[in-house]
């Protein structure tokens, strides 16, 4: 690695942790419902809302309601993408006359979608109309955020208040989630990529003369698309000259500005923010690379903020971070090491600042090089995100672990806009429970008292994804169906089932996508995986809350572990790898490190 | 009732986001963005004697010995195809990785006999995309010689062009350096 690599992670690191606490103190502001500074402006339109949507802002409820509340929104959402990509062909805004999305594609773009996942199955560009782009993918990136922010302050306000059962208004955190933190954010971060070259326009594609003709041979066809043969029965092979480029445009800016925002992921192209049009320049691709990391850390600090104890907000801000930079380093080390296959084919192994990152450049773009591959790599799977800036599938075996080990510790490492940090809390349940166990005290976190309920549910909600996760895996790998999709051979191959379901399940909607998803077998598997887990998960953290917030308060005594001190972090980092170790590590073992080892790295 | 009731603010709220969201901040950040980045927001589309030859941001396919190569790119039917970017998704173990790189290498060592080792990785390995624009200042350089004899000029004048047209990490810091092939090509038609 070139000094001039460990500086800009070290910048990067800088301007997140700058923006930690302004950005926590307003998010705090929203959801507390005090004054912010954009009142003036967006209130009207925010009462405006409740008034012809019928809500009632002061109307507080339990968490049952609030669960009821979002899954119906939810699946509202799921039906409306579902139908947007099914009548596309009708609808206006389709400059490429694309047809109707399959209906088992459709099915899997609308449960990623709402579930935050943003796995892509499709290939956008020759796919999807700018309106489905925008009616559909762009409005569930928003309210797929706004409701995991949501879940998260019902959990907050759970060890908040005492001795009551209101957990707050669904339909008011979501409406100020969206239109106080997420809109402002978005529409300032769209126009500055814009700038960059982000295109966003309604332009049908647009094309031009190359500047050398391309020459390439084909299957001789017949009118009726049946392959010509020689009287032998060899195909007749033709040369097709092309001599022009279809450009492709879009409103694409708006769209990626919240992509990235809301750890959705989901990209206007099929390869995502490797692509130039989604991420044409350095400045960006480090744009992008915060907006990534912005909310979900920023959130730490709402927290402490909102309990009252800005410690216990700092406490996990730093656990996540101590899991989070060596991933970092470990990503960026494999990746400038490069493939060991390539070792003495006479490469130029020499990196330098000015000339040349040299390293494992298979599936990485110039423009990005290693550091900025290996950093947006372990921020886009630390969070659940899932956007892409290089080709995973291509990374080193190590490199390639560092994000898959990301995601089996639960998106909890900064993890989802809100689902993350409600992970993160989960497991500090289970910590506290751990260590009351070990010094025989009665287990409390912030004075509520944590009993073999909260106990049972949080361990449901870390139990149930490993066990869907890898059960899947299995069942991939076992059927003709699933293994036909693989694209690469041997331990590789298995590392893309892993790397699939694993993402989906945990709603990054990163992939190794050499794996041929787009079948109805992945489509419909990892669609009911995205949908089941997300909301799965969401019952028994509800469920938490509703039995948090009706208890007592009590007072900090002397056998009271303190929940900020460094001994804790290290016991809460100590459970959150454990829980991913034991579940995670035999199949890490069959895949990329069998790979690493192969290949003599 | 109280099902039906919720459903209705259920629907009504997600017409009025996806009025919102899915509508007009679209529509407001294109007027934006035409009116203060036109150029950017049209695509980065270049004009060149009168025609629209291509985009500064989405590569393009060059095998010419007297032009500059880019990144290969995998996407299909042929490369560099706009409309179909793609990486190659190759494992790093894949048995068919080797021998493409080694043809790859074959293929440059061929055209540029003066440079048979201290091959630069980018040139011999596909770009996330399929569609990267551009090169390491150091590919540039190791195609000079050959671009040099294929036009019949002098090697410093390509090498100057070169290091013109190098665009450097943003403020010294962030990125890599890098070339632009299409503008370097365009460049060298110009010399």
């Amino acid at each position: 690695m070139t000094g001039n690599g460990i500086l800009q992670i070290v910048l990067y690191f800088l301007i997140i942790l700058a923006c930690v606490k302004p950005l926590g103190w307003y998010i705090a502001k929203i959801y507390e419902n005090k004054p912010c500074g954009l009142n003036q402006l967006l209130q009207p339109i925010e009462r405006y809302i409740y008034k012809i949507s019928g809500v009632q802002p002061t109307q507080e409820m339990g968490w049952k309601k609030y669960l009821y509340t979002m899954l119906v929104f939810n699946l509202c959402g799921l039906l409306a993408v579902y139908t947007l990509q099914r009548l596309q062909y009708y609808l206006p805004l389709n400059p490429q006359n694309f047809p109707a999305v399959l209906p088992d594609l459709s099915f899997n773009a609308a449960a990623s979608f709402v579930t935050n996942t943003n796995w892509q199955s499709y290939s956008s560009e020759n796919t999807l109309s700018y309106m489905t782009h925008m009616t559909a993918l762009t409005v569930q990136n928003f309210l797929s955020a706004a409701a995991g922010m949501s879940l998260l302050m019902a959990l907050i306000r759970s060890l908040v208040r005492h001795e009551t059962n209101s957990l707050g208004n669904f339909w008011v955190d979501t409406v100020r989630g969206i239109i106080y933190i997420l809109l402002p954010l978005s529409f300032i971060l769209a126009i500055a990529l814009s700038a960059q070259g982000v295109i966003q326009n309604f332009k049908p594609y647009q094309t031009i003369q190359l500047l050398q003709p391309i020459h390439y041979q084909k299957t001789k066809i017949d009118s009726l698309g049946n392959p010509f043969k020689d009287a032998k029965g060899n195909l007749i092979r033709e040369t097709v000259k092309v001599t022009e480029q279809k450009i492709p445009m879009g409103p694409a800016a708006s769209q990626i500005a919240i992509k990235q925002l809301g750890t959705n992921g989901g990209g206007f192209f099929n390869t995502n923010s490797a692509h130039p049009f989604e991420n044409p320049t350095p400045l960006s691709n480090f744009l992008e690379m915060l907006a990534i990391l912005l909310i979900p850390s920023a959130l730490c600090y709402t927290f402490g903020l909102m309990i009252n104890d800005k410690r216990q907000g700092w406490a996990l801000f730093i656990a996540m971070s101590i899991l989070f930079i060596p991933s970092v380093i470990i990503t960026t080390y494999a990746e400038q090491k490069g493939n060991a296959a390539l070792k003495y084919l006479g490469l130029n192994k020499t990196a330098s600042s000015h000339f040349y990152s040299s390293g494992n450049m298979e599936g990485k773009e110039t423009r990005f090089g290693i550091v900025n591959s290996a950093l947006w790599t372990s921020a886009t799977t630390a969070t659940s995100n899932g956007s892409v800036n290089a080709m995973l599938d291509s990374f080193t075996p190590l490199g390639g672990l560092t994000p898959l080990w990301l995601m089996h510790s639960g998106e909890v490492i900064f993890g989802g806009v809100g689902s993350g940090l409600s992970g993160m809390l989960l497991l500090v349940i289970i910590t506290v429970f751990a260590a009351g166990l070990m010094v025989g005290r009665t287990p409390e976190y912030l004075g509520k008292k944590i009993e073999p309920f909260e106990m049972k549910m949080a361990t449901i909600t870390v139990l149930i994804m490993p066990l869907i996760v890898l059960l899947l895996t299995a069942i991939a790998l076992s059927t003709p169906k699933g293994i036909s999709s693989i694209a690469n051979p041997g331990a590789h191959g298995f590392t893309e089932v892993l790397y699939a379901f694993t993402s989906m399940g945990n709603n990054n909607g990163s992939a190794f996508s050499g794996l041929h998803a787009n079948t109805p077998f992945y489509n419909i598997a990892g669609g009911m995986e995205m949908l089941f887990l997300r909301f799965w998960i969401a019952i028994p953290t509800l469920a938490i809350a509703g039995s948090l917030v009706r208890k007592k308060l009590i007072p900090a005594n002397s056998g009271t572990l303190p929940t900020h001190t460094m001994l804790f972090i290290i016991l809460l980092i100590g459970v959150t790898c454990m829980v991913s170790a034991l579940s995670f590590f035999p199949s890490l073992a069959l895949g990329p490190i069998v790979e690493h080892l192969m290949l003599g790295g | 009732m109280e099902v039906l009731k919720l459903l209705k603010t259920a629907i009504i709220l997600l017409l009025i986001f996806t009025l919102i969201t899915g509508f007009i901040y679209p529509i407001v950040v294109t007027g934006v963005a035409q009116f203060l980045f036109p150029f950017q927001a049209n695509g980065s589309l270049i004009k060149y004697h009168d025609k629209w030859i291509g985009s500064a941001l989405i590569g393009q396919s060059f095998t010419d010995e007297a032009y500059f190569w880019g990144r290969p790119s995998p996407t299909q039917p042929f490369p560099y195809n706009a409309e179909n970017s793609s990486g190659a998704n190759m494992g790093p173990s894949n048995p068919d990785f080797l021998p493409m790189v080694k043809m790859r290498i074959a293929l440059l060592q061929k055209n540029n006999p003066d440079k048979a080792r201290m091959i630069p990785i980018d040139l011999i390995t596909a770009s996330g995309s399929g569609l990267d624009p551009e090169i390491s200042p150091l590919a540039a350089t190791y195609q000079a010689e050959r671009i040099a004899k294929a036009r019949k000029l002098d090697k410093e004048k390509i090498l100057l062009l070169i290091q013109k047209l190098t665009k450097n990490r943003y403020l010294s810091v962030l990125g890599e350096p890098r070339i632009n092939v299409l503008q370097l090509n365009l460049a060298l038609d110009k010399l």
